[in-house]
């Protein structure tokens, strides 16, 4: 472990022999990884309960390797499905997929809309940087409508998935969207989401300065942290806006925070019926 | 569930729910008792014909028995979910046909890299693509040995009738969690919608395994080591503090990924062969019926079997001296003794419902003097024991 990370409190929480991380220099990944390591220490979870579910991608790598709990880094898009797994195996432990925009809610997509169909208590953390990164910046499905990508020379003619509002209207029981400019709100969110029971999922709209940034005008980290500030709507002014008016805009706040039947909970309370119903409880016939 | 020590409530649960005796049932429903007898206790699937009865059994039983039923949004999810569970500690089962076994593929290795301990059921179905979705085949047999990418070794199981389905499925769960592997369970969409009669054991009857957990901390450190020196690493499971990392990529002893030094790789990936190879004592099995003095072989395995002995039964009543040999654990094949029973006689016939596939493993053991014929047949109706005796005669 390089000696720089012996001042930063958090390095606790990290596989040491892992460090450096592989990210980028002003890649949003750290604060990411930062913001998730400051909720866990603030809920005061013990890292043996938890598990950390990663699929393929930059954003993957977050959590995978480097945060040191069970981690299970799995192929490209099924974190959410392995995590399902995990979940039902380990009912009392919390689990947590950390992975981007394109492993989650593309390839991956169809498993994010039906864990949240189903409420199963796993917390999402959602790296959008509106590329795929890690092959070399392609376009994604939550590409900016005109941007430039290395599979969209010219411009991006498709129109980005809204994935907070999506998921919020499949059921999950919490939902919220921050971007790496709100890193102290982002704590908050992650914070809540591990806490709720159900589906959680949060949206991190985050900087790949050199895939992304650099073809689209904002070569610096700092230039893209000035664009999420620039262009972010609160959730409650954004009810009042036109879609014109919130073209090109990062609607963030809590989309959503309810309780809803989640699903592990019922598993087990069908399982007892069943039992019960069967008439197999109890020991005394051995 | 019953890797995690309450084995004195499973056993009384599953006394209490399954009287020994014979049964009038779908070899389907035979896999799914074997699976519950063998210790399965979390199921994700997607319905597919003809296997999905052993999903409905599944969801029908195993909350009795406090186990877990899950039905997935597709295939590519349910292996997951599966390989998931599996690193809690359960015995994990699923259950498909082709189309879906090809979705299983990417993850199905993901679980060789991994060192995964699942069953893979794959009730052939005639394909390719959607094919004829009702009707039995045999023609994933090298689907199930290099259906996934990558050099990776593979153990699969097919059994011959219901009955066979009962305890092969005990055997398949036996060596997934003996050599933390998965294992695919080759079965068929004759077999999987016959009735017949199985009968069900008593649960002492029953020998059933548990894998590998590490013995303390410094074992734990090393989920993909090699400790004993028979190539099976002891598993640390999710949920005990071990802080274990598991990846699909390249990765060391102690499960980081290491994708750039060639001889991490190397050592990896011939140590999960050297695995498989060096345990053949654990899944290696075969049939022969009259072999002595046999003449002429037949080499057959799955539902084609069947007609197939019963072929060299009439066989023999007019003279012939052929035997047969049915091979089940197809992969990795029982090559030795391919290769001594080859010497032996003058024709090998193999029957099979495929246009042949079981028979370029028998062609890599037999030398060229020994007449080889396959004997196949496609379009969903099996063999019938007429159309393997005529082929018998042909050659006699
Ligand atoms: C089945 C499969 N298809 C494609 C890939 C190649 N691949 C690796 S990472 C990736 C994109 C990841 O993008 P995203 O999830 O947005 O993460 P980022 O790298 O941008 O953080 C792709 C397409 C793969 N590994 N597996
Ligand atoms: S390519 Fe982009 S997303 Fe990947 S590490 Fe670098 S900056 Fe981060």
């Amino acid at each position: 472990m390089p000696e720089i990370y012996s001042k930063y409190p958090m390095v606790k929480y990290l596989r040491k022999e892992a460090l450096p991380t592989a990210l980028c220099p002003g890649c949003g990944g750290g604060t990411v990884l930062n913001a998730f390591a400051n909720a866990v220490d603030q809920l005061k979870l013990d890292p043996r309960d938890l598990v950390v579910v990663s699929g393929i991608g930059c954003s993957a790598w977050i959590a995978s390797p480097y945060f040191l709990a069970d981690t299970l880094h799995t192929t490209h898009g099924r974190a959410i499905a392995f995590a399902t797994g995990v979940k039902v195996g380990l009912p009392d432990k919390k689990v947590v997929v950390i992975s981007g925009d394109g492993d989650l809610a593309s390839i991956g997509g169809n498993h994010l809309l039906h864990a949240a169909r189903r409420n199963i208590d796993i917390t999402v953390i959602l790296v959008n940087n509106f590329i795929y990164g890690m092959t070399g910046g392609q376009v994604a499905p939550t590409t900016p409508f005109g941007a430039k990508t290395t599979t969209t020379p010219y411009r991006n003619i498709e129109h980005p998935l809204q994935i907070s509002e999506t998921i919020a209207a499949a059921g999950a029981s919490y939902v919220a969207r921050w971007t790496t400019a709100h890193v102290y709100q982002l704590i908050e969110s992650i914070k809540k989401a591990l806490t709720v029971k159900g589906f959680s999922l949060v949206e991190v709209i985050s900087q790949c300065p050199v895939q992304f940034g650099r073809r689209n005008r904002m070569k610096e980290p700092a230039e893209m942290l000035r664009w999420f500030l620039k262009n972010s709507v609160p959730i409650s002014k954004a009810k009042k806006m036109s879609p014109e008016e919130l073209e090109g805009k990062f609607v963030i706040g809590e989309f959503v925070n309810r309780q809803r039947p989640e699903f592990t909970e019922e598993l087990n309370k069908l399982i007892d019926e069943v039992q019960e119903h069967f008439g197999l409880k109890g020991g005394d016939d051995v | 569930m019953i890797i995690r020590g309450d084995e004195p409530e499973q056993i009384r649960l599953l006394r209490k729910l399954y009287k020994p005796g014979n049964y009038f049932m779908q070899g389907n429903e035979a896999v799914a008792y074997g699976a519950l007898f063998a210790g399965c206790r979390f199921y994700a699937g997607y319905p597919i014909t003809p296997s999905s009865e052993i999903a409905e059994t599944m969801a029908r039983e195993l909350p009795k028995l406090g186990g877990y039923y899950l039905q997935m949004e597709d295939e590519i999810g349910s292996i997951a979910a599966m390989i998931g569970a599996s690193w809690t500690g359960f015995k994990v089962m699923t259950a498909t046909a082709g189309p879906g076994f090809s979705l299983m593929q990417e993850n199905l290795g993901y679980a060789v890299m991994t060192e995964t301990p699942l069953v893979l059921v794959d009730v052939q179905r005639s394909g390719p693509s959607t094919g004829q979705a009702t009707k039995g085949a045999q023609g994933d047999f090298f689907q199930a040995r290099w259906g996934t990418h990558g050099d990776h070794p593979i153990v699969a199981v097919s059994p011959t009738s219901g009955q066979d389905a009962f305890w092969e499925i005990i055997r398949a769960f036996n060596i997934a969690e003996r050599l933390r592997t998965p294992v695919v369970f080759l079965f068929d969409g004759v077999l999987a919608h016959t009735r017949e009669l199985v009968k069900i054991p008593s649960v002492d009857e029953v020998e059933i395994t548990y894998r590998k957990l590490p013995q303390n901390e410094e074992e734990a450190k090393l989920p993909f080591g090699d400790p004993h020196g028979d190539g099976v690493p002891p598993m640390p499971l999710f949920g005990h503090g071990y802080f274990t990392h598991v990846t699909g990529s390249t990765h060391k002893e102690n499960g980081l990924r290491d994708v750039y030094t060639p001889e991490v790789h190397d050592r990896l990936v011939r140590r999960i062969h050297r695995k498989i190879e060096k345990n053949r004592h654990v899944y290696e099995k075969y049939e022969e019926h009259f072999t002595d003095d046999a003449e002429i072989l037949v080499v057959s395995w799955g539902v084609t079997a069947r007609p197939a002995l019963g072929a060299v039964l009439k066989a023999r009543e007019e003279g012939i001296k052929v035997g047969l040999f049915v091979p089940k654990t197809v992969h990795p094949f029982p090559g030795e003794r391919m290769r001594e029973l080859g010497k032996r006689v003058r024709a090998i016939l193999v029957p099979e419902m495929n246009l042949g596939q079981m028979i370029l493993e028998v062609q890599r053991y037999v030398n060229d003097d020994v007449l080889l014929k396959g004997v196949n047949k496609i379009g969903g109706v099996p063999l019938t024991v007429e159309e393997i005796l005529r082929e018998i005669r042909g050659v006699a």
